[in-house]
């Protein structure tokens, strides 16, 4: 008898025993897969926080050398300012920060520490302050890119001088100004609101964001509409037959087609026989409803599904038509599963880059998109276009660039989840 | 003798290739409890549901056979289903509101069909279905909370609110009380009491007592044949046939 509770017990404790091992491997496994993510994201955010501040040198620039009475200023058109001819006279507002040099060589030097744009940035100075312009105004202008990365100590100083872009003389320069005090940070608001450029301190992913936004926008008027209602009408309308199987295998194929294969299908059709825009979210956006529309459906059809039978024969029985029945009551109920289905679709079309590379959302575009007819990048191909730069500024952008994907995905996903918190029918 | 509601004529019905009912003839009287008894598989499920055509959703459910409502073939071409399920109105065995408020569970019939003119009209619809059932007192601070939270049998009440608010003829219940306690299924059992003074009732029960309490003619199915059909009493009492003999008597079901 005794004999028989110990073999038990011993038997016991076995399958306990398997059970805790069983816990190890499985938080094991989920800390694997965790501690990746973290590197993942510390490894972008380390080396992209940087891109969000840059660096600007104080100029003194005195506007008494460019007219005789600054209050002249303020009754000149913002045409007429931009008809003044300001580059001998910027460029000598910033020979003033070292009087004494006089080689011209060293002048240019000089000049290369900041941004090719320098002329232009005290040109919107003088526009925005036209009104209220003392003799002499400190400007804070933009630091070239190479400037900037010395600022932030991603440029390795200690290299040979040929091996540098930045020169001896140019670091001289830097380091009496770091010393007068006249170098600091700022937000790099222009980064969040301007297009491409070729200077990376002046690159920006506005306009990558919105031509992304835009293309989103696309998806989402497409095949939200298209999804639900094919969607329904599979799961609710259509008889089950061998056609509705064959579409059935279908849908699920196309979730499963290489993404860049729908771009090579987007060049043939949508560009080369319908003539729509080239490079446009438009396009792009047509081109990632057809990725997105199986997650859409499916997904769709997956939350019809799980809506129970008996409410459907409910509403049949008083006296509703099919569509009553299904409009009223049914889609209601599995509107959040397919609502959560087509937030994911769409995070996955907004991370999606190879389609849009064949389609021409590839091209350097300066001006940020108004329409989405305009030629446009998009963040994930923005993200392709930087890391193949080889500036060292467009490493920090690139990182900034997935820090921006990243956080509007993360925040799509919380969307899908909350909407599916708040809206699920309680039974 | 009463008037004869509703009658079937050699029904047959196929899933398929599976026959599920044999040969159904049977009428029912109006404003009476007819129950329809026998042990799960019979056919007694699949006779009711033909009576408001709820076998059509089924694709591969075939009706031969004829059934009349007041005289109407309501299998003919130009019968128009809806219309036909507006005057015979279902419960199911298991409660279904629609996951909505009490309110909008029994004010959805009415709407769709048209019968409310103004809210005014609606309003008087639902309280006096809720009533009917049974289920206003309980309900009537409540009304717009969600009808899936009340319990078993007040759902099954609101159910049969539901059913009434179109002020149908016939009400069919498919084994409404199978999945309430005995205090529920009694309230139940006093309501279709009420409720055949102004309504035909077909009730589908396995409890053979409940069917001895609310009828006054009973069906009792077998393999997909009616094996007989006649006064509650004389059902329980002196069946004429052996099977129903001892399926009442408990030798098998």
């Amino acid at each position: 008898m005794t004999d028989r509770i110990e073999q038990r017990i011993n038997s016991l404790n076995k399958r306990l025993n398997s059970e805790k091992r069983f816990r190890i491997y499985c938080i094991g496994a989920m800390s694997f897969a965790l501690a990746w993510v973290l590197i993942l994201f510390l490894n972008i955010f380390s080396s992209g926080y940087s891109a969000f501040y840059r660096t600007v040198i104080q100029v003194d620039v005195p506007f008494l050398n460019l007219i005789e009475d600054t209050t002249q200023f303020s009754e000149m058109s913002s045409e007429d300012i931009n008809n003044l001819s300001m580059y001998s006279f910027s460029k000598k507002a910033i020979y003033g920060l070292f009087p004494d040099i006089e080689e011209k060589k060293d002048k240019k030097m000089l000049i290369r520490l900041f941004s090719i744009e320098f002329e232009q940035e005290i040109r919107e100075f003088l526009k925005s302050n036209k009104s209220n312009i003392n003799e002499t105004e400190t400007i804070y202008l933009t630091a070239s890119d190479d400037v900037d990365q010395v600022n932030k100590g991603n440029y390795p100083r200690d290299l040979d001088e040929d091996k540098r872009r930045i020169k001896d003389i140019q670091l001289l320069f830097f380091d009496d100004l770091v010393d007068r005090g006249l170098v600091s940070y700022e937000f790099n608001l222009p980064f969040l609101m301007r297009g491409d450029s070729r200077e990376p301190e002046l690159a920006g992913v506005g306009g990558s964001i919105v031509g992304s936004l835009f293309t989103i926008l696309v998806v989402l008027i497409l095949s939200f509409p298209i999804g639900i209602f094919a969607a329904i009408y599979l799961e609710e309308f259509a008889s089950k037959n061998r056609v509705t199987d064959f579409i059935e295998i279908n849908i699920n194929n196309l979730a499963a087609v290489p993404s860049i294969v729908f771009g090579l299908l987007g060049l043939g059709i949508i560009l080369n026989t319908f003539g729509l825009p080239r490079s446009t979210p438009l396009v792009g956006g047509i081109v990632l409803s057809l990725m997105t529309l199986p997650t859409i459906i499916i997904a769709t059809r997956a939350s019809l599904r799980a809506v129970p039978p008996s409410i459907r024969e409910g509403a049949l029985a008083v006296g509703a038509t099919k569509m009553q029945a299904v409009m009223h009551h049914v889609v209601p109920v599995a509107m959040p599963g397919a609502l959560t289905g087509t937030i994911i679709g769409l995070a996955q079309a907004l991370g999606e880059t190879a389609p849009l590379l064949l389609i021409g959302m590839v091209a350097f575009v300066v001006d940020v998109p108004q329409t989405p007819l305009d030629a446009s990048a998009s963040l994930p191909v923005q993200v392709y276009l930087w890391s193949e730069s080889a500036e060292r500024g467009y490493v920090e952008k690139t990182s900034a660039t997935i820090m921006m994907l990243l956080g509007f995905l993360i925040l799509m996903n919380l969307a899908a989840v909350l909407i599916r918190r708040k809206f699920e029918t309680k039974w | 003798m009463k008037n004869i509601k509703i009658k079937a004529d050699n029904l047959n019905v196929h899933y398929g290739e599976k026959q599920a009912l044999f040969d159904v003839s049977m009428y029912m009287e109006e404003k009476q409890v007819t129950a329809l008894i026998g042990p799960s598989g019979c056919g007694k499920s699949t006779f009711i549901r033909c009576l408001n055509r709820m076998n059509d959703v089924i694709n591969i459910c075939k009706v031969q056979g004829k059934i009349e409502i007041d005289g109407n073939d309501i299998y003919a071409p130009d019968m128009q289903v809806e219309q036909l399920r507006e005057r015979v109105g279902m419960v199911f065995q298991k409660p279904n509101p629609f996951p909505k408020s009490i309110f909008e569970n029994v004010a959805y019939g009415p709407r769709i069909h048209g019968i409310a003119e103004h809210k005014s009209d609606l309003e008087e619809i639902v309280v006096n279905s809720l009533k009917k059932a049974a289920l206003f007192d309980e309900v009537k601070d409540r009304l717009y909370d969600a009808g899936t939270g009340l319990s078993g049998g007040q759902q099954q009440r609101l159910c049969i609110a539901r059913a009434i608010s179109v002020n149908p003829d016939i009400i069919l219940m498919d084994e409404p009380c199978s999945a309430l306690d005995p205090i529920a299924t009694a309230r139940i059992e006093e309501l279709m009491a009420d409720l055949k003074t102004e309504y035909t009732i077909i009730i589908v029960t396995h409890s053979m007592q409940q069917a001895a309490r609310v009828s006054s003619r009973t069906g009792f199915f077998h393999l997909g044949k009616l094996v007989e059909v006649d006064k509650t009493e004389t059902i329980f009492s002196n069946p004429s046939d052996q099977r129903t003999q001892d399926y009442i008597t408990g030798r098998f079901g």
